[in-house]
């Protein structure tokens, strides 16, 4: 536990964050400290811990140790106020059920037991559809989606939940160029309007152009801050060493800075 | 028809709907295996409470029989968690286990009580009628009739209620944990109602007529719809046809009913898969076919296209040299222009081919222009 008092200010915060399967470290006693209104990307080489990093603030998967706070409060109590996407392939596309179907479970939280969703439900999943391009897949079978479209509906699923706080994980894996623009586009207008955004990123090349925070990782917490400031070449070769060849690519572009000529974020 | 006959059709169409409503989630869930394992270990159960109760019609067997099915999930996950290995080996070791131990108990001390194997298989449906639940002198049913109506009921009402919550546990688990929805405790529950359920069947119907009423119909509906609530319904539809169906073959044939009932959901599911509307072989043949026929006509316009206005276009665009330019046989080659032909992409004067403003369209939207 932290000794210092929650910071309601703070969207996230994370305090000594360990994780284990089978005594095997996933995650080292991650702090994370994240202000509300900041589009973040999670990096870090594969088996790094990124997406159990969400799960474990999630409470998906069982921390060995630490706290995870939600505007100054523990997840369990503000729920309400996180949106969740896992990753795409995580479900079962073949299940038997419609693209509005999907969306509208982003109002189940919110609706509670017992209730069943109704109209109301139904206008809020076509709303979040709109704001994807995906309002006339509405009744499509969702086995029927494209990759890129399948996560769009799952993106409309976490936008339908209404909430402060947005743990997407890798939403831009593997997806087409219409849907990144898209994705992108509405990450930027999540963040104009004072959400928080974590996206569990894979492409070192586009933090940059994405994102205005970033958080390093590799099992530990190796840097976190605005992009300006921590997404450096010293950085990257801690958070990746010599392990993968992505990482090693990109410690070879010259687009990667050594210091800061602090870039203006895209808004 | 007798009202035995009746009653016994009754006993069997119940049951199949009972077994239907938690087998589309299991099917869902890809634990369909399950079913054959806790409607097998129910047994253990059933030896274990009547060892203690010494009554065979006691409703303690009913518990037991539930507590071992529920067990058994409970021993497969832990099994699974080990990650020694998967899932499907896991229940491959745990039942025959439980279910051994089950048979050893029954062979060496139940010898004289009226339990044995083969009825636990194949159920006594054509003797079900025979056990009559009296209440106040009143018949009110055969036992099985009484206690299948009683878990269809169960089973309809909790399905009914957590619909939604057991939809998002099955489609995505990790969203349902997310938005605070228990889904392991949704997961038991669901796994209760699979044992209660196998208990209730088995000895109207036997283990092995459970196991098929609780994938058969599940998984042919699978094929029929992509809904889940009609995926739902069509499977308690397909579950009543295949029992009464069942029936008519087993009294023609003079054979085992829950035999027949399990041949039926067979043929049914064979039908399903071969004719189905969209997942059917004979429409999925026939969407194949057709999308080979639309490809090959986009590769006439393309070719048509790329050589339109070219100073070659009199000798690449003949019917007659068509062979040598896509390397299409003869018959081929016919099919493909007289189809894109009546789908007025092209039209054709004296064996030179030229393409419509349709056929035009087509080729530069393949070619990705706009």
């Amino acid at each position: 536990m932290s000794l210092t008092p929650p910071n309601p200010n703070l969207a996230i915060e994370i305090n000594d964050l360990t994780v284990a399967y089978h005594e095997k470290p996933v995650l080292w006693d991650v702090d994370l400290h994240v202000p509300a209104g900041v589009l973040m990307a999670i990096v870090g080489p594969n088996g790094a811990g990124k997406s159990t990093l969400i799960k474990a603030a999630l409470g998906l998967v069982k921390a060995a140790a630490g706290d995870v706070l939600i505007f100054g409060r523990p997840y369990p109590e503000q729920r309400r106020r996180v949106a969740y996407v896992p990753q795409r392939g995580s479900v079962d596309w073949d299940f038997p059920t419609t693209v509005i179907d999907v969306v509208t479970m982003g109002r189940y939280g919110a609706l509670g037991w017992l209730k069943r969703p109704g109209a109301r439900e139904h206008a809020e999943a076509m709303a979040a559809l709109e704001q994807l391009g995906m309002q006339d897949f509405a009744d499509r079978q969702i086995s029927q989606l494209s990759g890129g479209q399948q996560q769009r509906v799952f993106l409309a699923r976490a936008l339908s939940q209404q909430a402060d706080v947005y743990f997407m994980d890798e939403p831009l894996q593997g997806v087409d160029a219409t849907t990144e623009h898209a994705i992108m586009q509405l990450l930027r207008s999540l963040r104009s309007q004072g959400k928080t955004v974590v996206v569990v990123h894979h492409d070192l090349e586009t933090v940059e152009e994405y994102f205005d925070w970033v958080t390093m990782l590799n099992v530990r917490r190796i840097a976190s801050g605005p992009v300006s400031e921590v997404f450096t070449r010293a950085n990257l070769r801690i958070a990746y060493g010599g392990r993968s060849a992505l990482g090693a690519e990109a410690l070879e572009r010259d687009e990667i800075r050594d210091a800061k000529p602090a870039a203006p974020i895209v808004p | 028809m007798t009202s035995m006959q009746l009653e016994i059709m009754l006993i069997a169409a119940v049951s199949a709907v009972a077994c239907a409503l938690p087998g589309v989630f299991l099917v869902l869930r890809r634990m369909a295996l399950m079913s054959d394992a806790i409607s097998h270990v129910v047994l253990l159960g059933i030896i274990v409470a009547f060892f203690f109760t010494g009554d065979l019609s006691s409703p303690w067997l009913l518990v037991g029989a539930t507590a071992t099915g529920v067990l058994t999930v409970f021993l497969v996950e832990m099994v699974t968690a080990t990650r020694l290995v998967k899932e499907d080996a896991a229940i491959g070791l745990v039942f025959p286990a439980l279910f051994s131990i089950a048979v050893i108990l029954v062979s060496r001390y139940a010898g004289n009580v009226h339990i044995d194997t083969d009825a636990v298989l194949m159920g006594e449906l054509a003797f079900a009628p025979f056990d009559r639940v009296v209440v106040g002198g009143y018949d009110i049913g055969s036992r099985s009739l009484v206690k299948m109506v009683i878990i269809l009921a169960l089973n309809a009402s909790l399905l009914l209620v957590f619909y939604k919550e057991l939809k998002i546990a099955t489609f995505d688990p990790l969203l349902a944990v997310s938005l605070g929805f228990p889904v392991a405790a949704l997961h038991y529950g669901l796994m209760t109602l699979v044992s209660v359920t196998a208990v209730g069947a088995f000895d109207a119907v036997g283990s092995v007529l459970v196991v098929g009423l609780m994938v058969g119909p599940a998984a042919t509906a699978y094929l029929l719809t992509d809904r889940l609530s009609r995926m739902i319904m069509w499977s308690a539809g397909i579950g009543v046809v295949a029992a009464v169906g069942g029936y008519w073959l087993a009294y023609l044939m003079d054979a085992s009913i829950a035999g027949c009932i399990t041949t039926m959901l067979g043929i049914i599911f064979g039908a399903a898969h071969i004719g189905a509307p969209d997942r059917g072989i004979i429409a999925m043949a026939r969407r194949r076919a057709r999308q080979r026929v639309e490809f090959a006509q986009r590769m006439l316009v393309i070719h048509l296209f790329n050589h339109e206005d070219s100073p070659e276009a009199a000798t690449e665009n003949r019917v007659d040299h068509l062979g040598e330019h896509l390397r299409w046989r003869a018959g081929h080659i016919e099919r493909i222009v007289d189809s894109a032909r009546r789908r007025k992409l092209i039209q054709e004067q004296n064996g030179s081919l030229t393409l419509t403003d349709e056929g035009r369209t087509v080729a530069k939207e393949s070619l990705q222009f706009s």
